[in-house]
């Protein structure tokens, strides 16, 4: 039963043997209430200016126009669009664990919960800016809505990418509530925890007066089931819409049926990867090996094992499709993409998302967090690699005289790397300022929370 | 406390005023950034002070005397000195509005109009398409005969060239009468412009290609 599970010590987020609640909210607020810490400063600064690039490429991109980036006809998609897909697959993890897993009783997510959340906020924050500034002309890029306009124009239904925009914004909505919902009562905490006005006030406005009482906490949990309900959809709908993006165009290579659970499955992977890396470096960083233990890690990694076999499977039925299909151009598109001008992304991308992840499959090696960790980089890696090799299927066209070699420029690379200062800056913040583990759930994993526990229940 | 009684209202207070500040912004929209209001009514001032008024109007110009492109090409084309010069050799001669016109004409240059009408460049317009098949000056222009400076009366954005192409009926008319502007049918104006979109065929077209090309 799950209950006996939650008693295993080695399997429960629990902080401290002797079971103090106090000592877990002392723990976990501890991060927002010491003064300053020296390494979070310099990493701070660091991604600040990686943002600052970020900003100063989209300001230069707003003044030149999108010909700074690498993109033209053919391949007019190019690594805005790789991103796109890259950060927003990242951003999967947060729902599938809030939700799904809370849907199916999976107790130990509460040590990844609050985290992996916040990722996915600030993962989807950086997905969206690309296709924003790839629309080539920013200003106007209200005309996605179905806003009434002067042209009597309403966006084309029929477009995936109008899907697309509803798809993403609806995920970061929801995603932001559901992380926001779960942080009201931990907000409460740290406000009744705060010494000064400032931080009273502060913490307090977004505490929208919670007082803890048991109408409140049965409010609470009614509405983090029905997120949590709303949300389940979204993991897998936002991901099958972003790969209508390409399924839905008649690119050979792009127009297949396998796409959405294929993108789903790759999109959990690299969320999971994501995770995992992030917090492998905040439990070093932070000190939380208590919180987040062995278990966990290796519960992930065996998430990362799934997934990565199912891309893998995803990787070979597209081969014996395009060979079974007997069309010429499917067959052309999946040759020239494993062996054609990009065969080293084709090769990396099979290396880092299904031969390295295999070996999950050992248990010493899951349980090596240093291997976990150059593995889970690997798989970041990889599946940037992946959207890289579909994406750049339209450098060989229908029209063989535009075929060309794409490549990015300066300002391509440096603008994917200010959206990790974006993403960076976020974090950072989110980690200093909030609390990093959901401190009321944490506590109810606790085995004294069980009311069969030897120290209640004395029958 | 850490908060005083009254924060209680912020909410509410909140509330309303994002629902007001929503509406205002919905109404500045809808009201300042129409076409119908930053478009219509442009009137700038021209070098020379030409009137429709007189020549159109009053001396009974045909448009097409000095917009001779009309019927021929995209552009109505402002006409060239040359086409003052053919009266103004003889009339006014003395006014300091004609001695600018003339010194243009001995030296050649063209007199600086300033466009009062204008397209974005990636929308393709053609007068002779819509001259050809009826459509009158006054429908797009207005009453240029009754104006001293040409002023824009319609709004020019593609909701309102999409409107006519949709539903052409009520502004097609003989092509005898275009240039005559204060024409006005008797009758239903849709039912009389069923019989010329007959005889001329009439079938704008409204997919993209038709004006971005
Ligand atoms: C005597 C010559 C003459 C005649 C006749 C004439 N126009 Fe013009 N038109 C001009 C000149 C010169 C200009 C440029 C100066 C200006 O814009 O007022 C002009 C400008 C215009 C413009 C504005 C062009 C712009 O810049 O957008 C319109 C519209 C126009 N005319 C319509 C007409 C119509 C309709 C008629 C017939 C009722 C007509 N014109 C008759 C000479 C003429
Ligand atoms: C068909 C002959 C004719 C043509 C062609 C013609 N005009 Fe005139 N214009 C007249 C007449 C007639 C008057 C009125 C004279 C009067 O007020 O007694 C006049 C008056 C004017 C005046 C007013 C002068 C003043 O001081 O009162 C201006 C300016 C003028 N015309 C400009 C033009 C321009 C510019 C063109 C060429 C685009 C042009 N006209 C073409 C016949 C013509
Ligand atoms: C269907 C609407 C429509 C009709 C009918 C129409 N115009 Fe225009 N006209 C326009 C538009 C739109 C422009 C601006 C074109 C541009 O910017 O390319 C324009 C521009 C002009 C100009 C400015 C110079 C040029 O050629 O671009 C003149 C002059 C002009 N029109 C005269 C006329 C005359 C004279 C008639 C009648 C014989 C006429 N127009 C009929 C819509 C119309
Ligand atoms: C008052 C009615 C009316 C308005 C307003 C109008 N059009 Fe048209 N348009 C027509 C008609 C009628 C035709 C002719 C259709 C045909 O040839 O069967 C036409 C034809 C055209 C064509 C086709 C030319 C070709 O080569 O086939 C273009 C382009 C065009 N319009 C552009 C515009 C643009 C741009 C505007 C707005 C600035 C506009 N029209 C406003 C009535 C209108
Ligand atoms: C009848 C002519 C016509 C047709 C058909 C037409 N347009 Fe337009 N469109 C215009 C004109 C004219 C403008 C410029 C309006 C302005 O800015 O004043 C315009 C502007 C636009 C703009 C705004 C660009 C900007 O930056 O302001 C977009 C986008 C656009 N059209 C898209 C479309 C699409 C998509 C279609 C097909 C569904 C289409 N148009 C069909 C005439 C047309």
């Amino acid at each position: 039963m799950i209950l006996h599970r939650d008693d295993d010590p080695t399997k429960r987020p629990v902080l401290v043997e002797s079971g103090d609640f106090h000592e877990v909210t002392q723990i976990i607020s501890a991060p927002t209430e010491t003064k300053f810490n020296l390494t979070w400063g310099i990493l701070l600064l660091l991604s600040g200016s990686l943002l600052c690039l970020m900003l100063g490429l989209f300001g230069y991109l707003f003044w030149e126009g999108t010909g700074v980036w690498g993109v033209n006809v053919p391949v007019a998609w190019g690594w805005a669009i790789v991103n796109f897909v890259w950060w927003i697959g990242i951003g999967h993890a947060g729902t599938l664990i809030s939700a799904i897993l809370f849907l199916f009783r999976q107790r130990w997510r509460t040590a990844i919960n609050r985290f992996s959340e916040a990722m996915t906020i600030f993962a989807v924050m950086c997905a969206g800016v690309f296709p924003a500034f790839h629309v080539g002309r920013v200003w106007v890029v209200y005309y996605i809505f179905p806003l009434p306009n002067q042209m009597s124009a309403w966006p084309n239904t029929r477009s995936p990418l109008f899907w697309d925009v509803f798809a993403v914004s609806t995920y970061f909505t929801v995603s932001v509530l559901f992380w926001y919902m779960g942080l009201i009562p931990d907000l409460a905490t740290l406000r009744d925890r705060s010494v000064s006005k400032i931080r009273q006030m502060a913490y307090g406005i977004f505490a929208l007066g919670w007082r803890g009482s048991a109408r409140h906490w049965q409010n609470y949990e009614r509405a983090y089931l029905i997120l949590a309900a709303i949300s389940t959809p979204l993991v897998l709908s936002v991901h099958s819409i972003v790969s209508f993006d390409f399924a839905v165009s008649k690119v050979p290579g792009w127009h297949t049926t396998i796409f959405p659970p294929y993108f789903v499955a790759g999109a959990v992977f690299s969320g999971f990867a994501l995770v995992s890396t992030l917090l492998i470096i905040a439990r070093e960083v932070f000190g939380l090996k208590q919180v987040v233990r062995l278990h966990h890690l290796d519960n992930m990694n065996k998430f990362m094992l799934l997934t990565g076999s199912l891309v893998g499977y995803a990787y070979a039925m597209e081969l014996f499709i395009a060979w079974y299909s007997g069309s010429i151009y499917e067959r052309f598109a999946f040759y020239h993409r494993a062996l054609g001008d990009y065969w080293w992304a084709y090769a990396s991308m099979v290396t880092c998302n299904v031969v390295i992840p295999q070996l999950f499959w050992f248990k010493k090696i899951r349980h090596s967090i240093p291997i976990t960790f150059i593995i889970t980089i690997f798989i970041n890696i990889g599946m940037w690699f992946e959207r890289f090799v579909i994406v750049i299927t339209l450098h060989a066209d229908f029209l063989p005289s535009s075929w060309g070699y794409y490549k990015p420029t300066w300002v391509d690379i440096w603008t994917y790397v200010g959206t990790f200062g974006l993403f960076g800056t976020f974090f950072l913040l989110f980690l200093k300022f909030l609390p990093q583990l959901a401190i009321a759930e944490v506590k109810g994993v606790m085995p004294e929370a069980n009311p069969h526990h030897a120290h209640t229940a004395h029958h | 406390m850490v908060f005083p009684k009254w924060t209680n209202r912020v909410p509410a207070i909140l509330v309303a005023s994002l629902g007001v500040l929503a509406c205002f912004v919905v109404f500045a929209f809808w009201y300042w950034g129409s076409p119908k209001h930053y478009v219509v009514g442009y009137q700038p001032v021209q070098p020379v002070a030409y009137s429709h008024k007189l020549h159109a109007g009053q001396l009974g110009l045909d448009c097409r005397y000095c917009h001779f492109n009309v019927e021929r090409g995209r552009h109505a084309g402002v006409p060239p000195t040359d086409v003052c010069m053919n009266c103004h050799t003889l009339v006014k001669t003395s006014s300091p509005e004609i001695q600018k016109i003339r010194e243009a004409h001995e030296q050649g240059v063209p007199i600086k109009w300033v466009r009062v009408h204008k397209l974005p460049d990636f929308a393709y317009f053609d007068h002779s398409a819509h001259v050809n098949k009826g459509v009158s000056c006054v429908v797009c222009h207005g009453r240029v005969d009754q104006m001293d400076e040409v002023r824009v009366v319609a709004p020019l954005s593609m909701g309102w060239c999409l409107e006519c192409h949709r539903n052409p009926a009520p502004n097609i008319r003989d092509k005898k009468l275009i240039t005559n502007l204060a024409w006005k049918p008797e009758g239903d104006p849709a039912e009389l412009g069923k019989q010329f979109m007959d005889k001329y065929n009439v079938h704008p077209r409204t997919d993209c290609s038709t004006c971005h090309r």
